[in-house]
């Protein structure tokens, strides 16, 4: 693999073939995620600063559309919204994740079973989901509403009403996305040495107690790694959107917009480009900030064990 | 709550789990009196056009990223794996901006090009080819193979698990797309199946027979995938999460 022992045919050295075979190799790869992804990323910074009408022409108005944020009612709304589902969803999250794995870790029939079905949301889309989840809720016939109602909880909205709709929401993404946090967690579980265990069985530890001072610090790289990545998603919006796209559209009262929702209305319903790229700005320098956060927790974005 | 969702019934409430009687009126419904057959094939073929690019670049660059060196490897590595954060919700409205210049929009073009490029894929991919030997190329090297004979004729033989679990879960994740057709698409022809739910639901609201007829329509192809390769899905996203 040396230099020396590499002069071929083409009259190239093997180090410089491998150098050029390496660019040509990653290069359709780079160039499409330059354009469709970084690209997108500085064109929302660059339109931030236009006003866009309807024939695409664009007129420089500086940080006009930064300060209309601060007087807008909707933006600050969307922006209470989304930590809240996030502060809602990430521990949920990461309790259901644990759970469950804790609880199909064995190799048996059943774990295996109830692993499958567990994950088994993560492949229907999430616009059947919250079909589902619509039918299930739908006002006094859904199955949810007449289960209540036998508690004599009568004539409770579920999606429609502001007090219940972010939550029922939160419900929703929980019931999905719990499949894939518990098999990280299984994936976290696998690498702890089963040594430690019997070590600890045979000083007469409690299951209880191992999974305090075992299982639990063992898993805290897991654990960073799931709390942050849903946090990040959850802001990101990849679920929430779809999610309030086919449920609530944002309502009732706002209580379900969230800043994805809301820039995405203002950019397609109204048509407000340049507005709606600075809105997406915001979000972009937060996902920003918590990335780095991120990397500086994880040491670089490794999760090894210990410090 | 699976089962009952997934049973086409007129009476979709009142019954409760057990329906009266079954009925394909629904389903009947769904493919005569609305194009739901061209839904079907738009998202049947852009999922497969996207998945099969897909592998190609992405082993591509993956073992380019793992086993050849060359100069700025661990600068685009890096940069790659930052696009991980960047979701589509985000840059939805730029991206749109970029479709549209390009002549994309409304076109199995701008359905499919976007959609492509993926991190995930990539990373798995070079996690994976980091754990082969290094003598592995060293004796076709020495035999004066080219770099392009070392991947198709060894590289991609061997991953053919790891492909076919990634083949799987882009393929989904396509079939089940959502936002980026909705956006990009407007001509009923071109909806994907997604698109084409939401829109029944908008349209006959309250008609819901249809609409979850025509989810289970959707969602039972992703099930029989999920459940014939179930074991090596589970594994490639259990290896995923850390490293």
């Amino acid at each position: 693999m040396h230099a020396s022992s590499s002069r071929r045919g083409s009259g190239l050295t093997l180090r410089r073939r491998e150098r050029i075979a390496g660019v040509l190799f990653v290069l359709p790869d780079l160039l499409g995620l330059a354009l469709f992804a970084f690209l997108p990323m500085l064109l929302a910074l660059g339109i931030g600063f236009f006003t866009v009408d309807g024939f695409d022409s664009y007129r420089f108005i500086g940080m006009a559309n930064y300060r209309r944020m601060v007087h807008d009612q909707l933006f600050l709304q969307s922006q209470r919204v989304t930590p809240e589902y996030v502060a809602a969803l990430a521990p949920s999250l990461y309790l259901s994740g644990l759970g469950l794995a804790l609880l199909v870790q064995r190799q048996s029939r059943l774990s295996g079973l109830l692993r499958t079905m567990f994950f088994m949301p993560q492949m229907v889309s999430l616009v059947v989901v919250a079909i589902i989840w619509q039918v299930l809720l739908v006002d006094k016939l859904g199955i949810v509403s007449q289960g209540l109602s036998l508690f004599s909880v009568a004539n409770l909205s579920l999606l429609g009403d502001p007090r219940f709709a972010l939550a029922s929401l939160v419900v929703i993404s929980v019931w999905f996305l719990m499949g894939f946090y518990m098999l990280i967690f299984l994936g976290g579980l696998q690498d702890i040495p089963r040594e430690y265990y019997e070590a600890a069985r045979m000083d007469g530890a409690t299951p209880v107690k191992s999974l305090f001072y075992i299982t639990l610090p063992l898993l805290k790289p897991t654990s960073f790694f799931v709390l942050l990545v849903s946090a990040v998603a959850a802001v990101a919006g990849s679920q929430a959107f779809d999610l309030v796209y086919v449920t609530t559209k944002g309502g009732p009262a706002n209580s379900t917009s969230f800043a994805i929702y809301y820039i995405y209305q203002e950019a397609f319903q109204y048509s407000e480009f340049g507005y709606a790229s600075a809105m997406a700005t915001t979000l972009v320098v937060m996902l920003m900030a918590m990335t780095l956060l991120l990397f500086a927790l994880t040491h670089g974005g490794r999760f090894e064990q210990g410090q | 709550m699976f089962v009952t969702a997934f049973k086409p019934q007129a009476d979709v409430f009142s019954l409760g789990v057990t329906p009266s009687h079954l009925t394909f009126d629904n389903l009947v419904y769904v493919f005569t009196q609305v194009d739901f057959l061209r839904s079907l094939f738009n998202t049947f073929f852009v999922s497969a056009v996207v998945t099969a690019v897909a592998l190609l670049l992405h082993s591509m660059a993956g073992y380019a990223l793992a086993r050849l060196r060359f100069p700025g490897r661990e600068v685009i590595f890096l940069g790659m794996f930052s696009t991980f954060l960047i979701s589509l919700p985000v840059i939805i409205v730029p991206l749109f901006i970029l479709v549209k210049s390009l002549g994309l929009l409304d076109s199995y073009g701008g359905l499919i090009n976007p959609s492509i490029f993926n991190a995930f894929g990539i990373f798995l991919l070079r996690q994976f080819y980091l754990s082969f030997p290094r003598e592995l190329e060293e004796a076709a090297l020495m035999d004066g193979a080219s770099f392009w004979r070392i991947y198709t004729s060894i590289i991609l033989p061997l991953s053919r698990p790891i492909l076919a679990a990634l083949a799987i879960l882009l393929f989904l994740a396509n079939w089940n797309s959502f936002l980026w057709p909705l956006t990009v698409t407007s001509s009923k022809n071109l909806w994907v199946v997604q698109v084409a739910i939401v829109s029944f639901q908008g349209q006959y609201s309250g008609s819901w027979n249809y609409v979850v007829a025509a989810s289970s329509v959707v969602t039972i192809p992703t099930m029989v995938l999920f459940l014939l390769f179930q074991h090596s899905i589970m594994e490639s996203i259990k290896t995923s999460g850390l490293k």
